[in-house]
């Protein structure tokens, strides 16, 4: 069904640190197809956060072909990617990283609002569908200091789906969640991939939650050692 | 755009003490200038109409050179009846003259019949010459408050030093312009007040009395001072006359005539513009209050939010929105603080006005200063700390949207 969200092919990316290049990533080849819920996993250091800021177009591979939503962007301008990133990919972060100044509503309509000026019925239309879907309605009004770390990321899970990417990223969206809520997360991002059709790319050291996902990469030392 | 002042308010709000701080250090900046503006500018505009209307009039014309000779107040640089009529004809037709008076100034001698000094006259049409100078009038502190043929207003000076009393007989002895040397016995009606500058301690004579001592043939005029209806116009006026009457050639093709403001006539001028230039270096300090507390403010703000930077950068905002986020917000911190300011600089200036705070200068006891609020000075201000404001916020705004985001998120 469809074209893959994300084609790597061979992509390696080094990081120079004063004089000595450290090698993270070392040629990958993966796809990665609509609507899958994917998890890359491998101990600290083996390049999953790397891997992820290159399909995020945070960062460019070195070399290799990264083609994400059927755009190359292995070569995008710093414009280009922030346009990009706007278009076609979600974020969610470990530290949930809620801007603390707007309320839970504020923050699931900023990227309708300072990024893609959505007309202001559908923007409402789309928060409030959000906010129902992560169970976050009643809490609407709050500030991001008044709920639960949970509660945070189930906002930050809303905003990352409110501009309809093709694409969610998380890297180890639960690492900063007691088991139990980490779990229900979990499965808050995989309802709402079966609801949306949102690819869910992430990355987690949990092997707990593990069970949850799809498809599972193993990152070693900057490469995968299956699939 | 609604939505990014929501968030600039939103984040000024959030640092509370910060905000008010450097807002209250800007208002205070601004009361400072308002109120210095205020009271400097009253302060000139006092001294300056006392100036003007005591003696010297807003502006004089004379025969070309004569000011530059005016320690002697040479007979010889008067103005004939023919160049005077040709002056009047220039003056009668502009409305924004008031009115102008013609004056014969000469040097001679004063003599009570003892004692002889020294005395500078003027011969004036007294009712022009009121017009054009107000406040002569109420320089007269004692005798009559007009002059009349054969009677003659005489400085403190020369009351106090020559023992004089209103009523008394004296004589005025002049040497004339073919050198001989006439005198005239006059009643003293009045003693003057002298005025700080030039011409503060001159006499005053009828302009037929003068005319008669110096034996003139036909009415010769040493000055023509005017009186405008409008003073703000005053540079226009004298622009326009200096072009109709500049254009008056003698026979050699010389200026006839010129003009002078009275700028040009008073040493208070320097004074004037000593307390412009101050007033231009409170606003230069102004500007450096606020481009110094408002860019620290923003530097700062910047560096606590590079997280929040890092992430809405990430998630696809465009460099020149989180540009514009800072600049509107450094922009709305410099507003609010010159709200304040303008708010409580307008309190402070009208409680002097309350006070009513006297001064005295030179001999003028009792001043009272009115200070006022100019719309303009307002605007200028606002205009000012709003320029700089941006100026301020600009480099770290430009810092924030030119941030790598993953750099930022790493950021802790
Ligand atoms: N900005 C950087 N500069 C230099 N080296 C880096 C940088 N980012 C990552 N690295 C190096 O690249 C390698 C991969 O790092 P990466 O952060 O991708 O690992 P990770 O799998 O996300 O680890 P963790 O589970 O601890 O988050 C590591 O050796 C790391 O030291
Ligand atoms: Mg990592």
């Amino acid at each position: 069904m469809g074209m893959s969200v994300v084609i790597a092919e061979n992509v390696y990316k080094s990081y120079l640190v004063g004089e000595i290049s450290v090698e993270a990533l070392k040629g990958l080849n993966f796809t990665i197809e609509p609507a899958s819920f994917v998890s890359f996993i491998g101990p600290s250091g083996s390049g999953k956060t790397t891997l992820l800021n290159l399909i995020g177009c945070l960062d460019r591979p070195n070399s290799g072909n990264l083609t994400v939503v059927g755009t190359n962007v292995s070569n995008l301008s710093r414009r280009q990617a922030a346009s990009f990133r706007g278009e076609h990919i979600g974020f969610i972060f470990q530290d949930f990283n809620l801007i603390p100044i707007l309320t839970v509503y504020e923050n699931i309509e900023y990227p309708l609002l300072m990024v893609k000026n959505t007309p202001s019925a559908e923007r409402r239309k789309r928060v409030y569908d959000l906010l129902e879907a992560v169970g976050m309605s009643e809490q609407k009004d709050k500030y991001p200091d008044q709920i639960s770390g949970g509660q945070k990321q189930r906002v930050a899970i809303a905003r990352a789906l409110v501009a309809n990417p093709k694409i969610v990223l998380a890297d180890e969206p639960t690492a900063n969640l007691d088991h139990h809520t980490a779990y229900m997360i979990i499965n808050v991002m995989k309802k709402m991939k079966d609801k949306l059709g949102t690819s869910f790319i992430f990355s987690t050291h949990d092997p707990k939650i593990v069970g949850e996902v799809e498809t599972i990469y193993t990152l070693e030392d900057g490469k995968l050692s299956n699939g | 755009m609604f939505d990014l002042f929501k968030i600039a308010v939103r984040n000024l709000i959030r640092y509370k003490r910060r905000t008010f701080l450097t807002a209250s250090l800007i208002a205070i900046g601004v009361i400072f200038v308002l109120v210095f503006i205020s009271v400097s500018g009253s302060f000139k505009n006092l001294i300056i109409g006392q100036v003007t209307d005591s003696m010297l009039g807003h502006m004089q014309i004379h025969r070309k050179g004569y000011v530059a000779s005016l320690d002697s107040l040479p007979l010889t640089m008067n103005l004939k009846p023919k160049a005077v009529e040709k002056v009047e004809n220039v003056l009668k037709p502009m409305p924004e003259i008031e009115c102008y008076s013609k004056r014969i100034k000469f040097g001679g001698m004063f003599s009570n019949f003892v004692e002889t000094t020294n005395i500078r006259l003027n011969g004036v049409w007294p009712e022009k010459e009121f017009k054009t100078v107000p406040l002569l009038q109420s320089r007269i502190v004692k005798g009559d408050k007009g002059i009349k043929k054969g009677e003659i207003l005489i400085p403190e000076l020369i009351e106090k030093g020559m023992k004089v009393k209103i009523g008394d007989s004296v004589v005025i002895i002049a040497t004339n312009q073919d050198g001989s040397v006439n005198g005239k016995q006059f009643r003293v009606a009045g003693v003057l007040e002298s005025a700080t500058g030039p011409g503060g301690r001159d006499g005053y004579i009828h302009i037929e009395d003068a005319r008669d001592i110096l034996r003139m043939e036909e009415m010769e005029i040493s000055e023509i001072a005017l009186r405008l209806r409008d003073f703000s116009k005053l540079h226009q006026i004298y622009a326009s006359l200096q072009s109709s009457l500049s254009s008056q050639r003698n026979s050699k093709g010389k200026p006839v005539f010129e003009v002078h403001t009275w700028e040009k006539l008073s040493p208070f001028y320097n004074i004037s513009r000593m307390i412009d230039l101050m007033t231009f270096f409170i606003k230069l300090m102004l500007i450096a209050i606020v481009l110094v507390s408002i860019m620290n403010v923003m530097i700062m703000a910047v560096y606590e939010r590079i997280r929040e930077i890092g992430t809405i950068a990430a998630i696809g905002t465009m460099p020149e929105k989180i540009l514009s986020m800072f600049i509107i917000e450094g922009f709305f911190l410099g507003i609010f603080g010159t709200v304040c300011g303008i708010v409580l600089g307008t309190v402070s200036v009208y409680v002097i006005n309350i006070m009513k705070v006297s001064f005295d200068f030179g001999r003028n006891t009792g001043l009272i200063l009115s200070p006022s609020i100019k719309v303009w000075d307002i605007l200028v201000i606002s205009a000012i700390v709003i320029v700089v404001s941006i100026i301020a916020s600009f480099q770290p705004a430009f810092k924030a949207s030119r941030m790598e985001p993953i750099e930022a998120l790493r950021h802790v």
